[in-house]
Protein backbone atom coordinates (compact mmCIF):
# COMPACT_ATOMS: atom_id res chain seq x y z
CA UNK A 1 0.00 0.00 0.00
CA UNK A 2 1.44 3.30 -0.93
CA UNK A 3 -0.16 6.60 0.32
CA UNK A 4 2.05 9.39 -0.49
CA UNK A 5 1.07 12.33 0.63
CA UNK A 6 1.16 14.50 -2.48
CA UNK A 7 1.93 18.75 -1.82
CA UNK A 8 -1.24 20.22 -4.00
CA UNK A 9 -2.06 22.17 -0.98
CA UNK A 10 -1.27 25.68 -1.88
CA UNK A 11 1.36 27.65 0.68
CA UNK A 12 -1.33 30.10 1.77
CA UNK A 13 -4.08 28.09 2.83
CA UNK A 14 -3.70 27.04 6.17
CA UNK A 15 -5.60 24.26 8.27
CA UNK A 16 -7.08 21.84 5.60
CA UNK A 17 -11.09 22.52 5.15
CA UNK A 18 -11.90 18.86 5.87
CA UNK A 19 -10.06 16.42 7.49
CA UNK A 20 -10.79 12.62 8.18
CA UNK A 21 -8.65 10.87 11.47
CA UNK A 22 -8.70 7.42 11.56
CA UNK A 23 -12.41 6.99 10.55
CA UNK A 24 -13.63 3.78 10.36
CA UNK A 25 -17.24 2.26 10.24
CA UNK A 26 -18.78 -1.07 9.90
CA UNK A 27 -22.05 -2.04 8.33
CA UNK A 28 -22.60 -4.98 10.55
CA UNK A 29 -19.70 -7.64 9.63
CA UNK A 30 -18.47 -5.35 6.99
CA UNK A 31 -16.14 -2.93 7.56
CA UNK A 32 -16.59 -0.50 4.93
CA UNK A 33 -14.35 2.06 6.30
CA UNK A 34 -10.75 0.95 7.69
CA UNK A 35 -8.94 3.91 9.20
CA UNK A 36 -9.03 6.65 6.54
CA UNK A 37 -7.51 9.55 7.21
CA UNK A 38 -7.98 12.41 4.79
CA UNK A 39 -7.26 15.97 4.59
CA UNK A 40 -8.81 18.46 1.94
CA UNK A 41 -7.92 21.92 1.59
CA UNK A 42 -9.41 25.31 0.54
CA UNK A 43 -10.27 25.33 -2.89
CA UNK A 44 -8.75 21.56 -3.77
CA UNK A 45 -10.71 19.58 -6.20
CA UNK A 46 -10.47 15.76 -4.92
CA UNK A 47 -11.91 12.91 -7.04
CA UNK A 48 -12.28 9.13 -5.18
CA UNK A 49 -12.58 6.33 -7.47
CA UNK A 50 -12.49 2.83 -6.24
CA UNK A 51 -14.60 -0.46 -7.39
CA UNK A 52 -18.30 -0.65 -6.10
CA UNK A 53 -17.98 -1.40 -2.28
CA UNK A 54 -15.01 0.13 -2.09
CA UNK A 55 -16.41 2.30 0.56
CA UNK A 56 -16.18 5.90 -1.59
CA UNK A 57 -20.06 6.45 -1.11
CA UNK A 58 -19.89 5.82 2.51
CA UNK A 59 -16.77 8.08 2.89
CA UNK A 60 -18.54 10.41 0.54
CA UNK A 61 -21.99 10.64 2.93
CA UNK A 62 -19.82 10.50 6.50
CA UNK A 63 -18.47 13.56 5.34
CA UNK A 64 -22.17 15.19 6.31
CA UNK A 65 -22.99 12.55 8.77
CA UNK A 66 -25.26 11.25 6.42
CA UNK A 67 -23.67 8.00 7.42
CA UNK A 68 -22.30 8.05 11.47
CA UNK A 69 -18.79 6.78 11.83
CA UNK A 70 -17.95 4.26 14.53
CA UNK A 71 -15.04 5.90 15.93
CA UNK A 72 -12.18 8.53 14.83
CA UNK A 73 -12.49 12.05 13.62
CA UNK A 74 -14.00 14.58 11.23
CA UNK A 75 -13.63 17.79 11.38
CA UNK A 76 -14.92 20.62 8.77
CA UNK A 77 -13.26 24.69 9.14
CA UNK A 78 -11.52 22.98 12.42
CA UNK A 79 -15.02 21.87 13.88
CA UNK A 80 -15.70 18.65 14.51
CA UNK A 81 -18.93 17.23 13.42
CA UNK A 82 -21.41 17.12 16.20
CA UNK A 83 -23.52 13.94 16.43
CA UNK A 84 -26.91 15.54 16.26
CA UNK A 85 -29.50 18.23 16.75
CA UNK A 86 -29.24 21.78 16.06
CA UNK A 87 -25.44 22.16 15.92
CA UNK A 88 -25.38 19.43 12.91
CA UNK A 89 -28.11 21.05 10.87
CA UNK A 90 -25.75 24.27 11.13
CA UNK A 91 -22.73 22.34 9.38
CA UNK A 92 -24.88 20.70 7.26
CA UNK A 93 -25.76 23.65 5.88
CA UNK A 94 -21.84 24.76 4.85
CA UNK A 95 -21.50 21.63 2.93
CA UNK A 96 -23.00 21.02 -0.31
CA UNK A 97 -24.48 17.83 -1.18
CA UNK A 98 -25.27 16.37 -4.62
CA UNK A 99 -26.83 12.85 -5.00
CA UNK A 100 -26.75 10.34 -7.61
CA UNK A 101 -30.51 10.38 -7.88
CA UNK A 102 -30.63 13.82 -7.80
CA UNK A 103 -32.98 13.92 -4.47
CA UNK A 104 -35.25 17.06 -5.66
CA UNK A 105 -38.17 17.77 -3.44
CA UNK A 106 -40.39 16.48 -5.99
CA UNK A 107 -43.44 18.43 -4.88
CA UNK A 108 -41.99 21.73 -4.64
CA UNK A 109 -41.34 23.78 -8.48
CA UNK A 110 -37.68 24.61 -9.23
CA UNK A 111 -37.27 27.62 -8.20
CA UNK A 112 -38.97 26.46 -4.70
CA UNK A 113 -36.48 23.65 -4.50
CA UNK A 114 -33.21 26.49 -4.72
CA UNK A 115 -34.86 29.16 -2.66
CA UNK A 116 -35.93 26.56 0.73
CA UNK A 117 -32.66 26.29 2.21
CA UNK A 118 -31.25 30.17 1.94
CA UNK A 119 -34.71 31.09 3.71
CA UNK A 120 -35.66 28.35 5.91
CA UNK A 121 -32.19 27.78 6.92
CA UNK A 122 -30.21 30.98 6.18
CA UNK A 123 -33.10 33.53 7.16
CA UNK A 124 -32.37 35.03 4.04
CA UNK A 125 -36.16 37.03 2.48
CA UNK A 126 -38.12 35.58 0.12
CA UNK A 127 -37.47 38.45 -2.53
CA UNK A 128 -33.40 38.24 -1.97
CA UNK A 129 -33.33 34.30 -2.20
CA UNK A 130 -35.12 34.26 -5.17
CA UNK A 131 -32.86 37.08 -7.17
CA UNK A 132 -30.18 34.23 -6.17
CA UNK A 133 -31.67 31.31 -7.06
CA UNK A 134 -32.44 32.65 -10.72
CA UNK A 135 -28.84 33.64 -11.19
CA UNK A 136 -27.76 30.05 -10.00
CA UNK A 137 -30.42 28.58 -12.39
CA UNK A 138 -29.19 30.68 -14.80
CA UNK A 139 -25.82 29.82 -14.46
CA UNK A 140 -26.38 26.21 -14.90
CA UNK A 141 -28.60 26.75 -18.08
CA UNK A 142 -32.04 26.00 -16.43
CA UNK A 143 -33.63 29.39 -15.92
CA UNK A 144 -36.05 28.27 -17.79
CA UNK A 145 -37.37 25.63 -16.25
CA UNK A 146 -37.34 27.63 -12.53
CA UNK A 147 -41.33 26.79 -12.43
CA UNK A 148 -42.10 23.36 -13.45
CA UNK A 149 -41.57 20.71 -10.97
CA UNK A 150 -38.85 18.81 -10.88
CA UNK A 151 -40.59 15.27 -12.81
CA UNK A 152 -41.38 17.59 -16.10
CA UNK A 153 -37.22 18.18 -16.27
CA UNK A 154 -34.50 15.48 -17.81
CA UNK A 155 -32.30 13.57 -15.37
CA UNK A 156 -29.21 16.00 -16.79
CA UNK A 157 -31.78 19.27 -15.76
CA UNK A 158 -32.85 17.88 -12.38
CA UNK A 159 -28.89 17.23 -11.31
CA UNK A 160 -27.86 20.93 -13.07
CA UNK A 161 -30.91 21.96 -10.52
CA UNK A 162 -29.71 20.16 -7.28
CA UNK A 163 -26.26 21.36 -7.97
CA UNK A 164 -27.42 25.04 -8.22
CA UNK A 165 -29.94 24.11 -4.97
CA UNK A 166 -26.51 23.14 -2.84
CA UNK A 167 -24.80 26.49 -3.56
CA UNK A 168 -27.76 28.40 -3.16
CA UNK A 169 -26.31 27.71 0.36
CA UNK A 170 -22.90 28.96 -0.20
CA UNK A 171 -21.02 26.02 1.33
CA UNK A 172 -17.58 25.69 2.01
CA UNK A 173 -17.20 22.44 0.54
CA UNK A 174 -19.11 20.46 -2.26
CA UNK A 175 -19.71 17.11 -1.76
CA UNK A 176 -21.00 14.78 -4.69
CA UNK A 177 -22.04 11.38 -4.42
CA UNK A 178 -21.47 9.69 -8.38
CA UNK A 179 -23.53 12.85 -9.65
CA UNK A 180 -23.44 11.13 -13.13
CA UNK A 181 -23.94 7.61 -12.78
CA UNK A 182 -28.18 7.78 -12.50
CA UNK A 183 -28.06 9.99 -16.16
CA UNK A 184 -28.12 8.73 -19.55
CA UNK A 185 -24.99 9.14 -21.14
CA UNK A 186 -25.70 12.14 -23.27
CA UNK A 187 -26.69 14.26 -20.17
CA UNK A 188 -23.79 13.41 -18.53
CA UNK A 189 -21.65 16.14 -19.76
CA UNK A 190 -24.41 18.75 -19.55
CA UNK A 191 -23.68 17.75 -15.31
CA UNK A 192 -19.85 17.72 -16.00
CA UNK A 193 -19.35 20.88 -17.48
CA UNK A 194 -21.37 22.78 -14.52
CA UNK A 195 -18.91 20.88 -12.21
CA UNK A 196 -15.51 22.21 -14.08
CA UNK A 197 -16.95 25.20 -13.72
CA UNK A 198 -16.95 25.47 -10.53
CA UNK A 199 -14.00 23.31 -9.87
CA UNK A 200 -12.63 26.27 -11.73
CA UNK A 201 -14.28 29.18 -9.42
CA UNK A 202 -12.14 27.60 -6.69
CA UNK A 203 -14.86 25.81 -4.96
CA UNK A 204 -13.29 22.74 -2.58
CA UNK A 205 -14.85 19.55 -3.98
CA UNK A 206 -14.76 15.89 -3.17
CA UNK A 207 -16.22 14.08 -6.36
CA UNK A 208 -17.10 10.54 -5.94
CA UNK A 209 -16.83 9.36 -9.84
CA UNK A 210 -16.04 7.14 -12.65
CA UNK A 211 -15.59 9.88 -14.97
CA UNK A 212 -11.55 9.92 -15.54
CA UNK A 213 -11.89 12.53 -17.76
CA UNK A 214 -13.58 14.94 -15.42
CA UNK A 215 -10.98 13.66 -12.70
CA UNK A 216 -8.04 14.25 -15.78
CA UNK A 217 -9.84 17.95 -16.99
CA UNK A 218 -10.76 19.07 -12.86
CA UNK A 219 -9.09 17.36 -10.29
CA UNK A 220 -6.24 18.17 -8.16
CA UNK A 221 -5.77 15.06 -7.12
CA UNK A 222 -7.14 11.35 -7.11
CA UNK A 223 -7.88 9.52 -4.53
CA UNK A 224 -7.94 5.43 -5.11
CA UNK A 225 -10.01 3.22 -2.50
CA UNK A 226 -10.56 -0.43 -2.35
CA UNK A 227 -11.68 -2.51 0.70
CA UNK A 228 -12.56 1.09 2.95
CA UNK A 229 -9.22 1.68 2.53
CA UNK A 230 -7.15 4.49 0.56
CA UNK A 231 -4.67 2.74 -1.59
CA UNK A 232 -3.56 5.26 -2.72
CA UNK A 233 -3.32 8.73 -3.86
CA UNK A 234 -1.98 11.02 -6.51
CA UNK A 235 -1.88 14.00 -9.13
CA UNK A 236 -4.30 12.99 -12.08
CA UNK A 237 -1.81 12.04 -14.63
CA UNK A 238 0.31 10.15 -12.61
CA UNK A 239 -2.25 8.24 -10.99
CA UNK A 240 -3.72 7.23 -14.67
CA UNK A 241 -0.12 7.30 -16.20
CA UNK A 242 1.66 5.27 -13.48
CA UNK A 243 -0.77 3.32 -10.88
CA UNK A 244 1.28 2.30 -8.20
CA UNK A 245 -0.68 -0.68 -6.27
CA UNK A 246 -1.57 -3.91 -7.52
CA UNK A 247 -5.75 -3.06 -7.35
CA UNK A 248 -5.16 0.46 -8.97
CA UNK A 249 -3.60 -0.95 -11.90
CA UNK A 250 -6.00 -3.58 -12.34
CA UNK A 251 -8.72 -1.32 -11.94
CA UNK A 252 -7.86 1.07 -13.95
CA UNK A 253 -6.81 -2.01 -16.80
CA UNK A 254 -10.80 -2.64 -16.66
CA UNK A 255 -12.14 0.36 -16.71
CA UNK A 256 -9.73 1.77 -19.67
CA UNK A 257 -9.81 -1.34 -22.15
CA UNK A 258 -12.41 -0.08 -23.93
CA UNK B 1 -95.91 2.25 2.21
CA UNK B 2 -98.33 4.60 4.16
CA UNK B 3 -97.34 3.49 6.95
CA UNK B 4 -93.60 3.52 6.25
CA UNK B 5 -94.01 7.05 4.87
CA UNK B 6 -95.59 7.83 8.80
CA UNK B 7 -92.33 6.96 10.05
CA UNK B 8 -90.37 10.11 9.09
CA UNK B 9 -93.58 11.92 10.90
CA UNK B 10 -92.97 10.39 14.24
CA UNK B 11 -89.24 10.56 13.90
CA UNK B 12 -86.95 13.07 13.01
CA UNK B 13 -84.24 10.34 10.83
CA UNK B 14 -82.35 13.54 9.61
CA UNK B 15 -81.55 15.25 12.54
CA UNK B 16 -80.16 11.68 13.53
CA UNK B 17 -78.37 11.19 10.61
CA UNK B 18 -77.14 15.23 11.79
CA UNK B 19 -75.96 14.06 15.03
CA UNK B 20 -73.47 11.65 13.29
CA UNK B 21 -72.28 13.74 10.43
CA UNK B 22 -71.22 16.08 13.47
CA UNK B 23 -69.21 13.72 15.80
CA UNK B 24 -67.72 12.39 12.43
CA UNK B 25 -66.84 15.90 11.36
CA UNK B 26 -65.33 16.49 14.79
CA UNK B 27 -63.66 13.30 15.85
CA UNK B 28 -62.27 13.59 12.02
CA UNK B 29 -60.74 17.07 12.81
CA UNK B 30 -58.93 16.27 16.46
CA UNK B 31 -58.08 12.49 15.35
CA UNK B 32 -56.24 13.84 12.39
CA UNK B 33 -54.40 16.60 14.18
CA UNK B 34 -53.72 13.80 16.62
CA UNK B 35 -52.39 11.46 14.71
CA UNK B 36 -50.24 13.57 12.79
CA UNK B 37 -48.47 14.23 15.81
CA UNK B 38 -48.37 10.33 16.90
CA UNK B 39 -47.02 9.73 13.45
CA UNK B 40 -44.35 12.51 13.86
CA UNK B 41 -43.52 10.52 16.81
CA UNK B 42 -42.71 7.61 15.34
CA UNK B 43 -40.66 8.73 12.34
CA UNK B 44 -38.67 10.94 14.98
CA UNK B 45 -35.28 10.01 15.59
CA UNK B 46 -35.98 10.32 19.32
CA UNK B 47 -36.19 6.32 20.62
CA UNK B 48 -38.91 7.25 23.57
CA UNK B 49 -41.26 9.55 21.77
CA UNK B 50 -41.19 5.96 19.28
CA UNK B 51 -41.90 3.81 21.86
CA UNK B 52 -45.00 6.28 22.75
CA UNK B 53 -46.02 6.08 19.57
CA UNK B 54 -45.66 2.87 19.14
CA UNK B 55 -47.59 1.54 22.42
CA UNK B 56 -50.75 4.48 21.97
CA UNK B 57 -50.87 2.78 18.43
CA UNK B 58 -50.79 -0.43 19.53
CA UNK B 59 -53.35 -0.25 22.56
CA UNK B 60 -55.77 1.72 20.76
CA UNK B 61 -56.11 0.38 17.55
CA UNK B 62 -56.43 -3.10 19.61
CA UNK B 63 -59.07 -1.81 21.97
CA UNK B 64 -62.90 -2.18 20.43
CA UNK B 65 -64.46 1.11 20.09
CA UNK B 66 -67.08 0.02 22.44
CA UNK B 67 -65.35 -0.72 25.12
CA UNK B 68 -63.49 3.20 25.17
CA UNK B 69 -66.68 4.82 24.53
CA UNK B 70 -68.26 2.92 26.68
CA UNK B 71 -65.70 3.84 29.43
CA UNK B 72 -66.04 7.38 28.04
CA UNK B 73 -69.43 7.19 29.59
CA UNK B 74 -69.06 5.22 32.68
CA UNK B 75 -65.80 5.60 33.80
CA UNK B 76 -64.73 9.56 32.58
CA UNK B 77 -68.63 10.80 33.23
CA UNK B 78 -70.60 8.64 35.84
CA UNK B 79 -67.47 7.51 38.23
CA UNK B 80 -64.68 10.14 37.90
CA UNK B 81 -67.55 12.80 37.24
CA UNK B 82 -65.36 14.52 34.23
CA UNK B 83 -68.10 16.32 32.47
CA UNK B 84 -66.87 18.55 29.23
CA UNK B 85 -70.00 20.91 29.56
CA UNK B 86 -72.85 22.16 31.48
CA UNK B 87 -75.36 20.41 29.80
CA UNK B 88 -75.66 16.91 30.20
CA UNK B 89 -75.95 15.84 26.63
CA UNK B 90 -73.43 18.21 25.09
CA UNK B 91 -71.10 17.09 27.88
CA UNK B 92 -71.86 12.99 26.87
CA UNK B 93 -71.74 14.26 23.13
CA UNK B 94 -67.97 15.52 23.69
CA UNK B 95 -66.89 12.83 25.23
CA UNK B 96 -68.06 10.58 22.62
CA UNK B 97 -65.94 12.96 20.35
CA UNK B 98 -62.72 12.33 22.52
CA UNK B 99 -63.27 8.79 22.71
CA UNK B 100 -63.59 8.38 18.48
CA UNK B 101 -60.41 11.19 18.17
CA UNK B 102 -58.63 8.78 20.10
CA UNK B 103 -59.61 5.72 18.71
CA UNK B 104 -58.88 6.73 15.40
CA UNK B 105 -56.40 8.56 15.85
CA UNK B 106 -54.14 5.65 16.14
CA UNK B 107 -55.58 4.83 12.28
CA UNK B 108 -54.55 7.92 11.42
CA UNK B 109 -51.26 7.66 12.06
CA UNK B 110 -50.65 4.41 10.63
CA UNK B 111 -51.92 6.05 7.29
CA UNK B 112 -49.59 8.62 7.31
CA UNK B 113 -46.71 6.60 7.88
CA UNK B 114 -48.02 4.89 4.76
CA UNK B 115 -47.89 8.14 2.92
CA UNK B 116 -44.28 8.79 4.26
CA UNK B 117 -43.14 5.48 3.05
CA UNK B 118 -44.31 6.60 -0.49
CA UNK B 119 -41.67 9.49 -0.28
CA UNK B 120 -38.09 8.23 -1.28
CA UNK B 121 -35.59 8.10 1.68
CA UNK B 122 -33.46 10.72 -0.81
CA UNK B 123 -35.87 13.23 -0.17
CA UNK B 124 -35.32 13.79 3.42
CA UNK B 125 -31.18 12.91 3.52
CA UNK B 126 -31.52 15.93 0.77
CA UNK B 127 -33.50 17.87 3.49
CA UNK B 128 -31.29 17.29 5.69
CA UNK B 129 -27.99 18.08 3.76
CA UNK B 130 -29.51 21.71 3.05
CA UNK B 131 -29.52 22.04 6.75
CA UNK B 132 -33.18 21.44 7.77
CA UNK B 133 -32.98 19.99 11.77
CA UNK B 134 -36.60 17.29 11.96
CA UNK B 135 -38.63 19.15 12.33
CA UNK B 136 -38.45 21.62 9.41
CA UNK B 137 -37.62 18.53 7.35
CA UNK B 138 -40.71 16.70 8.60
CA UNK B 139 -42.97 20.17 8.03
CA UNK B 140 -41.55 21.27 4.88
CA UNK B 141 -40.57 18.14 2.99
CA UNK B 142 -41.89 14.65 4.23
CA UNK B 143 -45.34 15.46 5.73
CA UNK B 144 -46.45 17.28 2.81
CA UNK B 145 -45.13 14.61 0.48
CA UNK B 146 -46.53 11.80 2.91
CA UNK B 147 -50.06 13.31 2.78
CA UNK B 148 -50.41 13.10 -0.47
CA UNK B 149 -49.65 9.43 -0.72
CA UNK B 150 -52.25 8.88 2.39
CA UNK B 151 -55.56 10.21 0.49
CA UNK B 152 -56.55 7.13 -0.11
CA UNK B 153 -55.76 5.24 3.21
CA UNK B 154 -57.27 8.05 4.84
CA UNK B 155 -60.41 8.43 2.77
CA UNK B 156 -60.44 4.85 4.66
CA UNK B 157 -60.41 6.03 8.25
CA UNK B 158 -62.82 8.78 7.59
CA UNK B 159 -65.43 6.26 6.18
CA UNK B 160 -64.43 4.19 8.89
CA UNK B 161 -65.29 7.04 11.59
CA UNK B 162 -68.40 7.99 9.91
CA UNK B 163 -69.98 4.53 10.44
CA UNK B 164 -68.14 4.14 13.88
CA UNK B 165 -69.71 7.16 15.33
CA UNK B 166 -73.33 5.10 15.63
CA UNK B 167 -71.18 3.44 18.11
CA UNK B 168 -71.32 6.46 20.39
CA UNK B 169 -74.90 5.05 21.34
CA UNK B 170 -72.44 2.84 23.71
CA UNK B 171 -71.50 6.34 24.79
CA UNK B 172 -75.26 6.98 25.61
CA UNK B 173 -75.01 9.51 22.62
CA UNK B 174 -79.32 8.56 22.64
CA UNK B 175 -80.04 11.17 19.67
CA UNK B 176 -77.63 9.54 16.58
CA UNK B 177 -78.91 7.06 14.01
CA UNK B 178 -78.09 4.21 15.71
CA UNK B 179 -80.05 4.98 18.88
CA UNK B 180 -82.81 6.68 16.97
CA UNK B 181 -83.13 3.07 14.58
CA UNK B 182 -83.22 1.19 18.43
CA UNK B 183 -86.13 3.14 19.47
CA UNK B 184 -88.27 3.09 16.01
CA UNK B 185 -87.76 -1.00 15.92
CA UNK B 186 -88.82 -0.83 19.26
CA UNK B 187 -92.19 0.89 18.52
CA UNK B 188 -92.39 -0.28 15.06
CA UNK B 189 -91.76 -3.98 14.70
CA UNK B 190 -93.94 -4.35 12.46
CA UNK B 191 -91.30 -2.31 9.98
CA UNK B 192 -88.60 -3.90 11.28
CA UNK B 193 -86.91 -4.44 7.58
CA UNK B 194 -87.70 -0.83 5.67
CA UNK B 195 -86.47 0.19 8.96
CA UNK B 196 -83.01 -1.16 8.96
CA UNK B 197 -82.83 -0.93 5.25
CA UNK B 198 -83.05 3.25 5.30
CA UNK B 199 -80.20 3.14 7.79
CA UNK B 200 -77.98 1.48 5.92
CA UNK B 201 -79.30 3.40 3.04
CA UNK B 202 -78.29 6.88 4.56
CA UNK B 203 -75.13 5.67 5.60
CA UNK B 204 -74.38 3.93 1.91
CA UNK B 205 -75.08 8.05 0.92
CA UNK B 206 -73.18 9.85 3.59
CA UNK B 207 -70.24 7.05 2.67
CA UNK B 208 -70.04 6.91 -0.95
CA UNK B 209 -69.09 10.71 -2.12
CA UNK B 210 -66.50 9.97 0.19
CA UNK B 211 -64.58 7.08 -1.42
CA UNK B 212 -65.07 8.71 -5.16
CA UNK B 213 -63.86 11.84 -3.76
CA UNK B 214 -60.90 10.04 -1.98
CA UNK B 215 -60.17 8.14 -5.21
CA UNK B 216 -60.14 11.60 -7.15
CA UNK B 217 -58.04 13.25 -4.84
CA UNK B 218 -55.51 10.65 -4.57
CA UNK B 219 -54.92 10.57 -8.33
CA UNK B 220 -55.05 14.45 -8.69
CA UNK B 221 -52.56 14.97 -5.93
CA UNK B 222 -49.99 12.29 -6.08
CA UNK B 223 -46.38 13.29 -6.44
CA UNK B 224 -44.82 12.99 -9.87
CA UNK B 225 -41.63 11.45 -9.76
Amino acid sequence: MTSEQQPTVPASSGSPLVSLKNVNKHFGELHVLRDINLEVARGEVVVVIGPSGSGKSTLCRAINRLETIDDGEITIDGKVLPAEGKALAKLRADVGMVFQSFNLFAHKSILENVTLGPVKVRGMKSGEAKDLAMSLLKRVGVDNQAQKLPAQLSGGQQQRVAIARALAMQPKVMLFDEPTSALDPEMINEVLDAMVALAKEGMTMIVVTHEMGFARKAADRVIFMADGQIMEQAKPEEFFTNPQSDRAKDFLGKILSH
Amino acid sequence: MENYLSLFETYNVPAAFWVNIQLSFWAAIWALAIGTVLALFRISPIPSLQLFGAAYVNIFRNTPLTIILAFGFLGLFSVMQISLASDLNISLFRIAIVGLSLYHAAFVCEAIRSGVNTVPLGQAEAARAIGLSFLPAARLIILPQAFRGAIAPLGNVLIALIKNSTVAAAGSVATESSGLMKTMIEFRSDLVIPIFLTFALGFVILVIPIGLLTTWASRKLAVAR
